[in-house]
């Protein structure tokens, strides 16, 4: 993998690590309301599915979704202004933390009902297949949501009609605070497509480039028409459920297990390793790597400063954001009708019949 | 006689009943190891154990039909589903088995099945989250609801529920949770399905319920500040609905205010509406008003949230309105 790669995975994993305790401070601070659900110590999952992704694939999110927007590239004021429920959101303050959408980036939705995202890719999927096009849909769901009925109608369908999915597990072991083996029969998630005939792979969420690497694998086999494919990640929420939630619930041993295995320590240790030759960096041309480069070039160390850098780059484009969504104005109840009623075409329909 | 929050009401009441009655059990998402999505669980798993307070998946329609199953075995489940959002998932449950079977078995099964949970909007929950979903659930022939608005009544109409051998919802209010109240686990509890006057008054009724009680006693007390006296009937069970109550206060006040927080098209309001008109029509003096949530999706922003239900400003002036704009208003 070049370090062009190594360093776009990294930085999006540190933009999806800022972005969230950004927003966890601004709900400390009483400016984002309602529920928060964060993502941190999942950064791999969403980071290695997106980056397998094309743009013309489409994605369905839970609501744990903002990172999953943010990498599929959304910008980060747009989200952020839709945390605090201004106007200048991505969907002008309607529709809030857990519901971000982004047409023009084929972003389907951030679903707030458990197991809804699967009915939702499945038509997708449909949709995509009855026009006979190359591209794939991403559906995320949680481990908890393997037990609605929608998990297992959805996969059928998928199944028995071969339609372009790529279902992933995001594997966190909770359910809010019921622990998997205390809501799952079956705890290897993956199995259960097995049943229905689906290709099924397990992988390490908390290894970027290991789910990276299984992502673009089975997108592959979905976009060269071989039906759906379900991919677990096993990874680790750091936070609690959501900021209401303080966690209490889970034993400290297995909180500090699993940050010692944290993706984002994980990712910097791959690309410290991963030293880019004169040549890599020079047909680069993406800033951070350029700073990196010559931060290189200069021989001094490479993990550390370049990495700084790019923290700070990442840390101003999330203070940027979280100031402009502070400083955007609000929506008005007229904005709210608009978003009611915009598609209310009936009466022009109506007007145009012979 | 204590002052509780009301889940802590709620708590008591399924203590007592598990205690007194081992056929009762609970089940649902984190009531038993977490104590609760709002704590009307804590400790109780381990008081009775987990035969009898079960986390379950999220299967809300399959662990709502277990309940209608174990109903009919004779068992007493209280099933709590997390939200009355989630409630759409398992309306097959609840509206095909549940609200069917004691009809369908020509009266062979009875249904001792509770259905608790919260409903209402809360604080910027988003769309998915702040639903009200009363009437829809109201007009179910062969369920129950009733909505609680206080400790007291959440205390005895979930013991009650609990002991009835009908299927009924037990419509609690996120907002209300951490709300205090009295409890007075040894008054005598009044029939589940009756309304109360919350306040009395002679120049119009308001009648409510659940969240909207405190809503309407607080603007009945700004009222009375300016000579208004506003009584303020709180229905306490919205299936079925004591008509009998709301129909000798009209007739008192022969002024009727419906303010409820779900949307006005399709609500609880306009049920209330249709029949009050038909049964005190020559007891009004003016049309009946409601104040009711706009007939919008909930939006995020906490302000237009906030303006999508009723505010103390709306039911004060609609109030007003009633009273001075009919004809033979007060002077
Ligand atoms: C149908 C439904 N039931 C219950 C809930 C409440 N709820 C929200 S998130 C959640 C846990 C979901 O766990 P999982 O699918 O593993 O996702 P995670 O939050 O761990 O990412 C629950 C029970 C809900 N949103 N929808
Ligand atoms: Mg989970």
């Amino acid at each position: 993998m070049d370090n062009t790669h190594m360093t776009g995975l990294l930085r999006d994993m540190l933009r999806a690590r800022a972005f969230e305790e950004a927003a966890a401070q601004s709900y400390a601070q009483g400016e984002i309301v309602g529920f928060l659900h964060l993502y941190p110590g999942e950064e791999a999952v969403a980071v290695g599915v997106l980056h397998a992704a094309e743009p013309g694939d489409y994605i369905v999110s839970t609501y744990r979704e903002h990172v999953h927007a943010l990498v599929r590239g959304i910008p980060a004021r747009a989200i952020m202004a839709e945390l605090y429920g201004k106007k200048t959101g991505v969907s002008a303050g309607m529709g809030g933390s857990m519901h971000i959408f982004d047409r023009e980036r084929r972003f389907l939705g951030g679903y707030a009902i458990v197991g809804e995202t699967l009915p939702i890719a499945l038509g997708a999927a449909y949709a995509v297949a009855y026009r006979r096009l190359p591209e794939a849909v991403l559906c995320f769901f949680g481990d908890g949501a393997v037990n609605q009925g929608t998990f297992h109608e959805s996969l059928n369908m998928a199944a028995l009609w071969r339609l372009p999915i790529l279902f992933v597990c995001e594997n966190n072991h909770y359910q809010i605070g019921t622990e998997i083996h205390r809501h799952s029969a079956i705890t290897d998630v993956y199995k259960r497509a097995c049943g229905y005939g689906i290709p099924a792979e397990q992988a390490d969420g908390m290894d970027v480039l290991a789910v990276h690497a299984a992502a673009r694998r089975l997108l592959d086999r979905v976009r060269g028409g071989d039906g759906p494919q379900f991919l677990e990640l096993s990874t680790y929420r750091f936070r609690g459920h959501s900021m209401a939630d303080p966690g209490t619930y889970r034993p400290q041993a297995e909180v500090k297990a699993h940050e010692a295995a944290d993706p984002i320590a994980a990712a910097i240790h791959e690309i410290s390793l991963s030293y880019p030759s004169r040549a890599e960096l020079a047909a680069s041309d993406r800033d951070s790597l350029k700073r990196f480069a010559d931060h290189c070039c200069q021989g001094g160390h490479l993990d550390d400063a370049a990495l700084k850098r790019l923290q700070a780059e990442v840390q101003a484009e999330i203070d940027d954001a979280v100031r402009h969504a502070r400083e955007s104005p609000a929506p008005t109840l007229d904005d709210a009708w608009d978003a009611l009623l915009r598609n209310r075409r009936f009466e022009t329909l109506l007007e145009n019949l012979p | 006689m204590s002052n509780v929050l009301y889940w802590q009401a709620l708590n008591e009441a399924m203590d007592a009943e598990l205690a007194a009655d081992e056929t009762v059990f609970t089940v649902g998402e984190d009531v038993g190891l977490y104590g609760g999505t709002y704590r009307v669980t804590e400790g109780l798993l381990a008081k009775y154990g987990e035969w009898r307070v079960r986390d379950t998946p999220i299967s809300e329609n399959s662990f709502t039909g277990l309940g209608v199953g174990a109903a009919l075995l004779g068992l007493r489940p209280v099933v709590e589903i997390m939200t009355i959002n989630f409630a759409l998932l398992a309306m097959d449950a609840i509206v095909n088995m549940a609200a069917k079977i004691p009809f369908m078995s020509g009266g062979q099964f009875p249904m001792p099945l509770t259905i608790r949970m919260p409903g209402g909007v809360a604080r910027q929950l988003g769309a998915q989250h702040s639903q009200r979903l009363e009437a829809m659930l109201m007009g179910i022939p062969g369920l129950r609801m009733v909505v609680p608005a206080t400790p007291q009544d959440a205390y005895w109409q979930l013991r009650q529920a609990i002991r009835s051998d009908d299927p009924i919802i037990v419509l609690e209010h996120e907002l209300l949770y951490f709300r205090t109240g009295e409890l007075d686990e040894t008054a005598v509890a009044p029939p589940l399905h009756q309304a109360r006057v919350s306040r009395p008054g002679r120049d119009l009724t308001c009648i409510t319920y659940s969240r909207m009680v405190s809503l309407a006693l607080e603007t009945a007390e700004a009222l009375a500040a300016e000579g208004i006296e506003m009584e303020v009937v709180d229905l306490r069970s919205l299936a079925p609905i004591d008509w009998k109550t709301c129909e000798q206060s009209v007739s008192r006040t022969h002024r009727c205010l419906i303010v409820e927080e779900d949307n006005e098209c399709g609500g609880v309001g306009a049920e209330i509406t249709a029949t009050l008109q038909a049964r005190s029509f020559f007891q009004l003096d003016a049309p009946i008003r409601r104040v009711a949530g706009l007939d919008l999706p909930t939006p995020f922003n906490g302000a237009l949230e906030a303006q999508s239900i009723p505010q103390k400003k709306d039911v004060v002036q609609a109030a007003k309105e009633l009273v001075t704009n009919a004809t033979g208003g007060v002077s």
